[in-house]
């Protein structure tokens, strides 16, 4: 591929970026409905979550299905500061992305040795043992979980009982965010050998690919961004225990997007999200509250169809065909 | 801590222990047979679960005496998911081990809702079986009888898996196409025939789990869950793929769950075991008995 047509494809995509961005800011004019608002925000928070994930296991090929450590933490890091420390929910979220890449990095060391189902089990092994931990944490409020205590609607406080909108421009903003790392990366030297990490990585390591550094890079980067996610889930549902925002099913719902658009794609987690997302929510309002089972019967229906459908994934399938036609 | 209290704990983590390995052992051998780590493991757990407490229910069966019919059922079960679901993963175009992965992640799912759908998220318990509440006391240490069966029901499965495995055309085709799938259609071997049993075999062992913990367990849609992680871990320590592995890996994932609850809260048992799992793989990559 030409250096300059490779250079515009970057551009046009970008270019489509921002025009996906002012559309969807948009939407909250056309939709005024607060139980849709609220689907939107989930749909834009699960974009911006799997972007992250995708970081880490699309693009490094290190399939991580214990992501919700790292957003329990970002969510316990930003409510804990704030209710006993004071500490601001921006500076909170900030923070829990720090930790969450500390912890990324300190998981990360023993566990980058190992390859396929041993390093997946491995990533779910450590998010149910930080699970149990903060079930037993009394100073965190154990199984009871902690509150947003309420201050009234604020932007420091980002706190907002009356109107779901700056949730919903937050989420887009995060969104935005995730997406643009993603683009960078893709063209920075670390992207290129995410990649060839992926594809081979004793062959990268002989051609001089820093291996061990990049996995950790890629996890940092990932859990970083997804404790954001986290810290901003907390301050939009006032309320966390460790289940509600580390149980396994969010190490999943962070997963799936990517893997339904296309792994380790630029847009596969965001087309995704706006196809799963509103799915499963809906089913579950419509079909979950009787507490009969049928959004777990239509969701897990979606899951395997999706696996064995579109293995690939959405973006995945349409780019392969486009190679094919250039060809 | 006086030394009765040590070896007590250390007895029943040997009973629990066994039964994890019996849990473990067909995911072990899906695993040893095609490279497939079932995710929906726990859920056939739980389906065999439900299936002794229905066998209950219509014909006052103790699950004891209903393991052989669960184990049956589960056979067929087994062989079912493999030519519906994971043949068609394991040819999936793109992504082969994702797919495989969230085809029985999916499935996991589905079966999920139907249990909350046809049994209601209620705890259910099988009420007066045979030996539940009673006790053995031997030399001052206490042993739940339904543990104890379930030890002898594993002893004895491990011991049938090792006869099969050895002595039988079945258990020399399996272990011929264990080792090199490719190569076993030259001398006439049906891998997908084999494969489907494999699937089958692995059923049954989980349905004889699944009516053992019937005994003695609460059965609920979600029961699998922790089972699963468990029976991960063990099969993971016992090297994937190897039967026997896991059932030394189980013993020593039971003692250490009893072990740490001795030493911490209850709540916090798991932690021993994660722990062991997250040293043992990075010390040895490979599981205790796997080989390279």
């Amino acid at each position: 591929m030409a250096a300059s047509s490779h250079e515009s494809a970057r551009r046009s995509n970008l270019f489509l970026a921002v025009i996906v961005v002012a559309l969807a800011a948009c939407l909250p004019f056309v939709v005024k409905d607060v139980y849709l608002q609220n689907v939107l925000v989930l749909t834009l928070m699960y974009a911006a979550l799997s972007q992250s994930w995708n970081i880490l296991s699309g693009y490094c090929g290190q399939i991580s299905l214990g992501h919700a450590l790292y957003f329990g933490i970002g969510a316990y890091a930003t409510l804990l500061l704030f209710t006993k420390f004071g500490v601001l929910p921006w500076f909170g979220m900030i923070a829990g992305g720090g930790v969450a890449a500390v912890v990324a990095a300190a998981v990360g060391y023993p566990c980058f040795r190992l390859k396929g189902h041993y390093f997946v089990i491995a990533t779910i092994v450590i998010a149910e043992a930080g699970l149990l931990l903060m079930l037993n944490w009394d100073w965190a409020g154990a199984a009871m979980g902690i509150e947003v205590p309420v201050r009234g609607d604020s932007w420091a406080k980002f706190q907002f009982a009356r109107s779901k909108l700056p949730y919903f421009y937050f989420a887009l903003g995060l969104a935005f965010v995730a997406w643009l790392v993603t683009w960078k990366i893709e063209d920075s030297r670390w992207g290129y050998w995410w990649r060839a990490v992926k594809d081979n990585a004793e062959a990268a390591e002989s051609l001089g690919v820093v291996v061990f550094r990049s996995k950790m890079a890629a996890a940092a980067v990932s859990a970083f961004l997804t404790a954001v996610g986290g810290g901003f889930y907390a301050q939009f549902v006032s309320y966390i225990d460790p289940e509600s925002v580390m149980s396994f099913q969010f190490s999943l719902l962070m997963a799936l997007p990517a893997v339904l658009g296309g792994i380790g794609t630029l847009w596969g987690p965001a087309v995704g999200a706006a196809i799963l997302i509103p799915i499963t929510e809906v089913t579950r309002s419509y079909a979950g509250g009787t507490g009969k089972g049928f959004d777990l019967i239509v969701y897990g229906l979606l899951v395997m169809g999706i696996a064995l459908g579109r293995p690939e994934g959405i973006v995945g399938a349409f780019t392969a065909r486009k190679r094919a036609k250039a060809s | 801590m006086t030394s009765e209290a040590i070896i007590q704990s250390l007895a029943s983590g040997l009973l629990m222990g066994l039964i994890y390995g019996l849990v473990a052992a067909g995911l072990a051998l899906i695993f040893g047979l095609m490279d497939v780590v079932n995710f929906a493991h726990g859920e056939f757990l739980m389906t065999s679960m439900y299936a002794a407490f229905g066998l209950f229910l219509a014909f006052a069966l103790d699950p004891l005496a209903s393991a052989p019919f669960v184990a049956a059922a589960m056979f067929v079960f087994g062989a079912v998911i493999y030519l519906g679901l994971v043949r068609f993963a394991m040819s999936a175009s793109a992504n082969a081990g994702m797919v495989q992965i969230f085809a029985t992640f999916g499935l996991a799912i589905v079966m999920r809702g139907l249990a909350q759908l046809l049994f209601t998220p209620d705890y259910r318990s099988i009420p007066h079986s045979w030996l539940g509440g009673k006790t053995l006391h031997v030399g001052g240490i206490f042993l739940p009888a339904p543990q104890l069966a379930g030890a002898f029901v594993s002893l004895a499965a491990f011991g049938a898996l090792w006869l099969v495995i050895n002595k039988t055309d079945f258990g020399r085709a399996l272990e011929a196409t264990r080792e090199d799938a490719g190569a076993v259609a030259l001398v006439g071997i049906d891998k997908k025939r084999i494969f489907a049993l494999g699937w089958g075999l692995g059923g049954a062992l989980v349905g004889l789990a699944g009516a053992v913990l019937a005994t003695f367990f609460y059965i609920y849609p979600d029961v699998g869950a922790s089972f699963a992680l468990v029976a991960y871990v063990t099969v993971a320590l016992g090297g994937f793929g190897s039967v026997f592995g896991a059932f030394a890996a189980g013993i020593l994932v039971g003692v250490v769950e009893a072990g740490t609850a001795f030493i911490l809260p209850a709540s916090l048992k798991y932690l021993g075991i994660y722990a062991l799992y997250l040293i043992v793989v990075v010390v040895r990559p490979r599981g205790l008995f796997g080989s390279l």
